[in-house]
């Protein structure tokens, strides 16, 4: 097996032939901002924060999402510059104006992966409009619900449920900011014939839009660990957490 | 089929050709002008005097001339007929072998005719799109053969790459190269898949094509497959274009049972299958990417690059990906030769250009001009300028990836790197006019209103973005924005253009940004407190 050598923030970093940028980067205590991404499931490159600049060979950088980009010999890799520290405001600040997020009567307050990004990336007020779309919230099955007022459309539900779960209960319909997440096709959660009520959707779930019924503010805390060593178990047969 | 069949195939249908021939056009523009019942009449004219044995009447593809429509063109005389209407069709064939018809005679010495060239667009409005036979006996298929019988895999890429062509797509990759690098993946199973997803504003070229000489671009197919080693082809199209569907699909039917597709194509061991995928209309299915996740019977969105298709592409196998216009040129490239297509164009746009010309222009249609004309003579000359009484203000090119050119700027070269210099791009071919009534502003949230309705939602700055920059753009047009607001809509650009996942969230910001370029006193003019 091959192993690259590369610069990542000034640092000298090794990485395993096939190995991602963002892999690299963690295993050497490099912290590299992700929401779509989830160890375990596989990478879209989709919610574009872990974007980081590599150097390009004319000269120059190439902006790359580091979930889905091979770690590469000599790449060089700023992680942490002034433009991306202003796009990842952005991004977070676009979030939170496409839907209806507050905090203060969310269930996952506290324990919310969007809630967090937004300290780290030192959101404290948004610049855009905010659109307040009309969305329905899906409480037809009996343990679990879907307040699609708080989902980011990370996909990660979707993963978990089609890759570790194998029911592919989830997917999304509709198209740009009307996209929603649906049961099967686009029926009521609890009517859906394929969802095995297992709950690694509600595990994965960065944000209060996957939730235990009877959960109140605050309480809704989602056990990510689980997820992961169930991955673990089976793709490494480690079975000690 | 044997050799033999087809040359009788092919003498047959020039022998049992008769001395005049009435072609009328029958792509999508003529079409909705009545021109299918024009042609019924010019028919039952014809037996009616008598000629039924002198003249053919015939329906081909695209006449060119749009705004006209619909086109009728008398072969040998060389009369072309505009504007004509059913009640036209006893005159027309009155006049044929001598005499004047009541109905508007065009001008074929005129710029939008004399400055074009039709590589392309050659067979466009001569063969019957319906009949194979018509593209048989016009030369069709004779370079696939050639190909198989004469030439290497090897070979035929080398020519590609020495013509210099680049994808017609609207991105200008050189199609050389990315045939050499599917050719040289390792041998296994390949795909070749022609992009019709054509979508753009105003954009009706690789429609065109298809629907006046669909057997031309499966043979560029055949050929691309010969040469990169696949034996499956897919051509990927809207299904807004019914038309474009049914001829296509009949074409590939044609074609399949004359054994020109199929297995031991040519009696070589070369095997070669089209099949059609229809598109649900969704504009971002023309990204390479959300078109093979399409294709794969998946949600049709974009994933990101590298691996590139002609890496791992449908199904994981390398795919070779070309546009319609790409591979409709590939048979003319095979014939003519690479250096006769390199020495038209430019140093490094080669070969000619298919523009979709419309909006406010005297004459709209179809062109093809070589690499290098400049928008001057295509919009002035070939379009006849504005109308009366207007002057141009700008031109689109590109699409809702493109951007706007004023008028000062009409002395560049049409070519892939002077588009570039100027904010906009090539595009697939998309070219809108105009006049001095245009505001650029609106124009500018026009195409912003397409891509935020066109945006998969899977990205956060193109799903999330384009919505904002959508609402900024409405506010300044409306005179409610004030400069703060004129800066947030230029730093949205900014993250939008170079943190989107794929190419249409990337090149989304470019309307606007071009028209900011060009035009920003008409949106600082607009702003509170100036």
């Amino acid at each position: 097996m091959s192993v690259h050598t590369l610069r990542i923030d000034e640092k000298d970093v090794s990485a395993r032939a096939g190995q991602t940028i963002l892999e690299a980067a963690r295993e050497n205590g490099i912290a590299i901002p992700t929401l779509c991404h989830l160890e375990g499931l596989s990478n879209v490159g989709a919610c574009r924060l872990c974007l980081v600049e590599v150097a390009a060979v004319g000269g120059g950088t190439r902006l790359m999402a580091a979930c889905v980009t091979a770690a590469a010999e000599e790449m060089v890799i700023q992680t942490d510059t002034e433009r991306l520290r202003e796009y990842r405001k952005m991004i977070v600040e676009l979030l939170f104006a496409e839907r209806n997020h507050v905090c203060s009567v969310c269930v996952a307050n506290n324990h919310c992966e969007l809630q967090d990004m937004a300290v780290a990336q030192g959101v404290d007020h948004v610049r855009y409009d905010y659109l307040e779309p009309t969305c329905g919230v899906d409480l037809s099955h009996q343990r679990f619900g879907l307040d699609h007022n708080r989902c980011i459309l990370c996909t990660r539900c979707v993963r978990a449920c089609d890759e570790v779960e194998g029911a592919h209960t989830w997917d999304v319909s509709g198209r740009g900011t009307l996209s929603r997440v649906v049961a099967d096709l686009n029926t009521p959660w609890g009517a859906s014939e394929t969802c095995t009520s297992c709950g690694k959707c509600v595990m994965a779930c960065p944000t209060g839009a996957l939730f235990h019924q009877g959960s109140t503010v605050s309480e809704m805390i989602h056990e990510r660990t689980r997820l992961s060593f169930l991955v673990d178990a089976r793709e490494k047969k480690q079975w000690n957490a | 089929m044997d050799q033999n069949e087809l040359r009788s195939i092919v003498e047959a249908e020039r022998s049992e050709r008769r001395p005049v021939q009435v072609r009328v056009c029958t792509a999508s523009a003529c079409l909705a002008s009545r021109s299918r019942e024009v042609a019924g009449r010019l028919r039952a004219a014809a037996e009616g005097a008598g000629l039924g044995d002198r003249v053919d009447v015939r329906e081909v593809g695209c006449l060119r001339l749009c705004s006209e429509g619909p086109l009728v063109k008398v072969e040998p005389e060389g009369v072309l007929y505009e504007r004509v209407g059913v009640d036209q069709a006893d005159s027309i064939v009155g006049a044929i072998g001598g005499g004047t018809a009541e109905a508007r005679v065009g001008d074929l010495s005129e710029p939008f005719f004399a400055r074009q060239l039709p590589i392309v667009l050659e067979n466009s409005g001569a063969v019957e799109p319906e009949r194979i036979a018509s593209y048989l006996a016009a030369g069709g298929y004779g370079q696939l053969r050639r190909v198989l019988r004469e030439m290497t895999p090897q070979q035929v890429v080398e020519a590609i790459t020495r013509s210099g062509i680049r994808g017609r797509g609207g991105a200008g990759y050189p199609t050389g190269l990315k045939w050499a690098t599917v050719a040289k993946m390792p041998p296994g199973r390949k795909f070749v898949v022609c992009n019709a997803d054509e979508g753009d504003p105003g954009a009706f070229m690789d429609r065109s094509v298809l629907e006046s000489d669909p057997q031309r671009v499966l043979e560029g197919m055949a050929i691309a497959g010969y040469a990169v080693g696949a034996d499956q082809g897919y051509v990927y199209l809207r299904g807004e274009h019914p038309l474009t569907i049914r001829r296509l699909r009949l074409a590939i039917d044609q074609a399949r049972r004359l054994g020109v597709l199929g297995s031991g194509i040519f009696d070589s061991p070369f095997n070669f299958r089209i099949d059609l995928r229809i598109g649900a209309g969704a504009y971002v299915c023309g990204e390479e990417t959300a078109l093979m996740a399409s294709i794969e019977g998946r949600r049709g969105t974009p994933h990101p690059r590298p691996p590139y298709p002609a890496q791992s592409g449908l199904w994981g196998s390398p795919t070779l990906i070309n546009n319609v216009e790409t591979l409709a040129n590939i048979p003319a490239i095979v014939r003519e030769g690479a250096d006769r297509f390199a020495a038209i164009g430019t140093a490094s746009s080669k070969g000619t250009k298919v523009f979709a010309l419309a909006g406010n222009v005297r004459r709209s249609g179809l062109v093809e001009v070589p690499m290098g004309t400049s928008l001057r003579t295509i919009v002035e000359e070939i379009g006849g300028g504005a109308p009366e009484g207007r002057s141009i203000k700008a031109v689109q090119t590109g699409g809702p990836s493109g951007g706007c050119i004023p008028a000062a700027h009409l002395d560049t070269p049409v070519d892939y790197e002077s588009l570039k210099a100027l904010g906009s791009i090539m595009g697939s071919g998309g070219m809108i006019v105009m006049d001095d009534r245009a505001d650029m502003v609106d124009v500018a949230r026009y195409f912003m209103e397409f891509c935020r309705d066109e945006s998969c939602g899977k990205c956060i700055p193109c799903r999330a973005g384009t919505v904002q920059l959508h609402r900024m753009l409405v506010r300044i047009r409306d005179g409610q924005a004030t400069r703060d607001e004129l800066h947030r809509l230029e730093g949205l650009c900014e993250m939008v253009r170079h943190a989107s996942l794929c190419g249409l969230g990337q090149a989304a910001p470019s309307p606007v940004l071009s028209t900011l370029r060009f035009f920003r006193e008409e949106y600082e003019s607009r702003l509170i407190g100036g």
